[in-house]
């Protein structure tokens, strides 16, 4: 799937709101075909506003958008081979479901009874079979997610594009539709664009995530590669939790870089050669392990004492506080049944990690 | 809903002097009318109650009710127009740029700080055959004559010896036209409020599923602004049929509504039995209106519950 063609191409797209605001800067990416993509970003990082480009609504002030080889600058959102399901999901009120779903087919004349036979055929893929009847306001708000999902995919478009379609669901529900998305997405192998500011959401359901920031791209790989090789600290911060020293580069040998940061000492790391001068250490939560005694002398080691417990069910989040006033959180899974937590405020205890799970973070 | 119970001081303290207002300047001068419409004339003043069906029966008298049915009739002409020429114009207010929005709603209202009676004259000096239109189309006259002459034409005076004023005033058309400009305002703030209103997104939606901007317009956009649209109509159409100094100042002989003849009844005529009548006939006609517009929009919500 991940090496499909690309269906939407942006080129150097740039969009300015007046003299001042710049609220997409020179994006450049390709989005292929039959993958599930994410745009992810904070609120007011111009992920919403790429979408609205691709979609029609909004028009670049700079580059180009591409749709299936087709360049888009000429053409209105009703002539795109694209369809959206809007973050308030946009559902006609005064229409039936099923005239909702028929609608995107009525106005393109399609005959009556295709109209309808498709109508219901989307309402089965979205698990609405039945309720065709219906008026929007006799339906809860996930159903009517799942009519403004049938009346998009209905039009069987290139690209289908959600803007934060799980934002307004309760917790249960959102988790449940994460899933539902992807299998929807399998089903029909239309391409997915989603808007989140959700990295669970983006995490759990893309193929392929391009974290957003100030109008910027700064980091576009797969899930896993976003989270265990972040390129900057601002998604390193941003997806997932993340421990971040200040340190500086001792050395360079090979492909290792020797670093040192205050309390924790030398250690050495694999890294870019390029790296000098000032850097961010970081380690992910999971990575870090407490231990009563000091550890070997391969572990990066630091002392601290319990200074929160956050108790999730699961796992439990640690937050250990040392000598400099440092606060390391540490992820622990609670793997025995117990009641008795394993820590509590004021132990004095060691974090440790393995030397090559730390990151290296230039930027 | 329940508060009034919690804190009855404030809500009596609040409450009471607009209800002894409406008391005192509003139901009870329209149960003295109420009363007075069963009454009999006994001399220039004295009214004597006998509880007559008199005077309706002769408020509904083919005379009277060609009246009303003209009234009716020219009322909805009216609104109807306000109605086409309004929606443009609350729909252009709607999505103008916020700060263009104010100065437009201000031009809309604008008019009412000026008393309608001399609204109303102002359109005799437009419409009156010396007034600006006549004056306006004097002049392309006068211009299109002098290049009839440049081009050796004026002789044949193809345009008429003189020019004749079209006569603009004292008609149907002018009552009408009347109508429009008074009560247009009245019209195009319920539908801007309602079309300012709608979410964008049902119209990108709609955009997005392939739907042109017509489409867009009369499958999404109007209906989810019916209900201004029966609010505007409304207050539009009630006051009109009730228009009594409008067609008085710019009708002609024959433009007489309803609201004449009742206002007629009440002082050159002075027979305010017969009078009351009308006017509870004309309320009672307006009941109706309201009736229905509760019934129509009742079954739309009765549809969507």
């Amino acid at each position: 799937m991940a090496e499909g063609q690309p269906i939407i191409r942006i080129r150097e797209v740039t969009k300015r709101f007046g003299q001042t605001v710049t609220a997409v800067d020179d994006v450049s990416l390709d989005i292929r075909e039959g993958e599930f993509f994410a745009l992810l970003g904070p609120s007011g990082c111009g992920k919403t506003t790429l979408l609205r480009m691709i979609a029609g609504f909004e028009t670049p002030s700079e580059g180009q958008i591409l749709i299936d080889g087709q360049d888009m600058s000429k053409v209105p959102p009703n002539r795109r081979p694209i369809n959206m399901v809007f973050q308030s999901y946009a559902v006609f009120p005064h229409m039936t479901v099923a005239d909702n779903v028929g609608y995107g087919l009525k106005v393109t004349n399609v005959p009556k009874a295709e109209i309808r036979e498709r109508a219901e055929e989307a309402l089965e893929l979205v698990k609405l079979g039945g309720l065709g009847g219906r008026k929007p306001d006799q339906l809860s708000g996930g159903q009517r997610q799942r009519v403004a999902l049938a009346r998009a995919l209905v039009k069987r478009p290139k690209v289908l594009l959600l803007d934060e379609p799980l934002s307004a669901l309760d917790a249960k529900l959102r988790e449940a539709m994460q899933l539902e998305l992807v299998r929807l997405q399998h089903a029909v192998g239309i391409t997915f664009v989603i808007v989140t500011h959700d990295q669970n959401e983006a995490l759990s359901m893309a193929n392929r995530v391009a974290v957003m920031e100030h109008g910027r791209v700064r980091q576009l790989a797969p899930p896993s590669e976003l989270y265990e090789f972040p390129n900057c600290r601002f998604v390193a911060d941003f997806i997932g939790k993340m421990n971040l020293f200040e340190g500086r580069v001792a050395g360079i040998s090979g492909e290792e870089v020797l670093v040192e940061v205050k309390g924790l000492g030398r250690f050495s790391l694999p890294g870019e050669g390029e790296a000098s001068g000032e850097v961010g250490i970081a380690v992910r939560p999971e990575k870090v392990r407490l231990r009563r005694e000091k550890p070997d002398e391969d572990m990066v080691a630091v002392h601290g004492k319990v200074s929160e417990v956050a108790y999730y069910g699961g796992s439990s989040f640690v937050y250990v506080t040392d000598e400099t006033g440092r606060t390391i959180s540490v992820n622990l899974q609670n793997e025995a049944r117990t009641a008795e937590p394993g820590v509590t405020i004021g132990d004095e205890l060691w974090c440790a990690w393995k030397p090559r799970d730390s990151l290296l973070l230039s930027t | 809903m329940e508060s009034w119970r919690k804190n009855p001081v404030v809500f009596w303290l609040l409450n009471l002097p607009p209800a002894f207002w409406l008391f005192v300047f509003f139901l009870v001068p329209l149960g003295i009318v109420w009363v007075i419409s069963f009454g009999e004339k006994r001399g220039v003043i004295d009214i004597e109650i006998t509880w007559t069906l008199a005077n309706y029966v002769r408020a509904v008298e083919p005379l009277y009710l060609e009246i009303f049915w003209k009234s009716i009739v020219m009322a909805g002409i009216a609104t109807l127009a306000c109605l086409i020429v309004g929606y443009p114009v609350a729909f252009a207010i709607a999505f103008a740029p916020e700060r263009l929005k104010a100065i437009l709603l201000i031009a809309v209202v604008l008019p009412f700080w000026i008393n309608a009676l001399i609204r109303t004259y102002a359109l005799i000096a437009v419409f009156r055959s010396r007034g600006s239109i006549n004056f306006g189309l004097e002049w392309l006259w006068e211009q299109a004559n002098a290049l009839l002459g440049l081009v050796g034409l004026g002789e044949l005076a193809l345009l008429g010896e003189k020019f004749v004023p079209v006569p603009l005033l004292y008609n149907n058309t002018a009552v009408t036209l009347g109508i429009v400009y008074a009560f247009f305002p009245f019209m195009v703030l319920p539908l801007y409020a309602n079309i300012e209103k709608i979410d964008r997104s049902y119209i990108e939606a709609s955009l997005d599923l392939g739907a042109g901007q017509w489409r867009t317009f009369f499958s999404v956009i109007f209906p989810l602004t019916w209900h201004g649209v029966l609010s505007g109509v409304i207050i539009v159409f009630v006051p009109a049929l009730g228009a009594f100094f409008i067609p008085d100042l710019l009708g002609g002989t024959d433009s007489q509504l309803i609201g004449n003849v009742i206002e007629r009844q009440f002082k050159s005529a002075n027979d305010w039995p017969f009078g009351g009548a009308l006017s509870f006939l004309l309320m009672y006609l307006t009941f109706g209106a309201l009736a229905l517009r509760a019934a129509v929009s009742g079954r739309k919500q009765g549809l969507e519950a």
